[in-house]
């Protein structure tokens, strides 16, 4: 199982932009490098959430703001990781839609459960394989703060 | 001009971030992308070679599918060509609203 290791502040900003936009999805870039196994997670970028049709339960990043965020994680030596969104009122288990409409092989979702407004369970998941036919999600282990907080640069509230 | 590799994709470019070419339009470019790096053509292209649904292709901060020349649009060495698999999903399961383009909705829910 491959783990992800994340910031105190990015794994609060990313839980705060789920309550913040409850009862919508919200969703965003996670910032980081390779460690191995797994990905170190040292900023998030938020995103808005173009399924205004449909955002309690839909979510989807413009391409143009990805093209704007890979530039500035590009800026800051850093590679885009994956990607958050929540689920208001649902688990934190990537769902049907989740996994066809995910395409980058090799990146960690990350979802966050918001019950009645407030962050609840979250939980990432690489999205594994080669190709869009052998793809698929493993479930990895969080680890919080495994990171120096000096590289965090998140658009959260610090201190 | 250069063209901005996805993370997902860069073992297919030699683990490069960014690769440059020297073609002349978008088509170009992309045709000179997979010639040094046969191995990115099958995530780019479907079998009758069109670009895959879910692959964008971003002339600066433009969408080719967008340009009035779309993938003949000329680019020039200052150009930058940004390849953005979508970013998509939600906890809506079947029987939810669809989108042909965004979402070939799952046939069982949650
Ligand atoms: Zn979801």
């Amino acid at each position: 199982m491959s783990t992800l290791r994340i910031s105190q502040a990015v794994y609060d900003a990313i839980r705060a932009h789920g309550e913040e936009t409850y009862p919508h999805e919200c969703c965003g870039a996670l910032l980081g490098r390779s460690s191995g196994n797994g990905w170190r997670i040292e900023a998030s970028a938020r995103a808005g959430n173009t399924r205004t049709d449909s955002a309690h339960n839909r979510y989807q990043i413009a391409p143009v703001e990805l093209v704007r965020i890979e530039r500035e994680a590009r800026r800051q030596g850093l590679e885009i990781a994956g990607f958050y969104h929540s689920h208001p009122d649902h688990p934190a288990q990537w769902s049907p839609t989740d996994f066809a409409e995910a395409h980058w092989l090799g990146c960690s979702y990350v979802i966050t459960a918001v019950a009645q407004g407030k962050a609840a369970v979250t939980n990432s998941f690489l999205l594994a394989g080669t190709t869009e036919e052998d793809k698929h999600f493993q479930q990895e282990t969080i680890d919080v703060a495994a990171v120096e907080p000096f590289a965090v640069q998140s658009e959260s509230k610090k201190g | 001009m250069t063209i901005f590799i996805p993370t997902p994709l860069r073992p297919y470019a030699g683990g490069k971030d960014a690769v440059n070419v020297s073609a002349g339009t978008v088509n170009g470019a992309l045709d000179e992308l997979t010639r040094n790096f046969p191995d990115l053509r099958k995530h780019l292209f479907t079998g009758e070679g069109k670009l895959r649904a879910f692959v964008n292709v971003y002339l600066n901060d433009e969408d080719v599918r967008y340009l009035p020349q779309k993938e003949s649009t000329p680019v020039s060495p200052s150009d930058t060509l940004s390849i953005i698999p979508s970013i998509a999903g939600g906890s809506a399961t079947h029987g939810e609203r669809k989108n042909a383009f965004r979402c070939e909705n799952p046939s069982s829910g949650v």
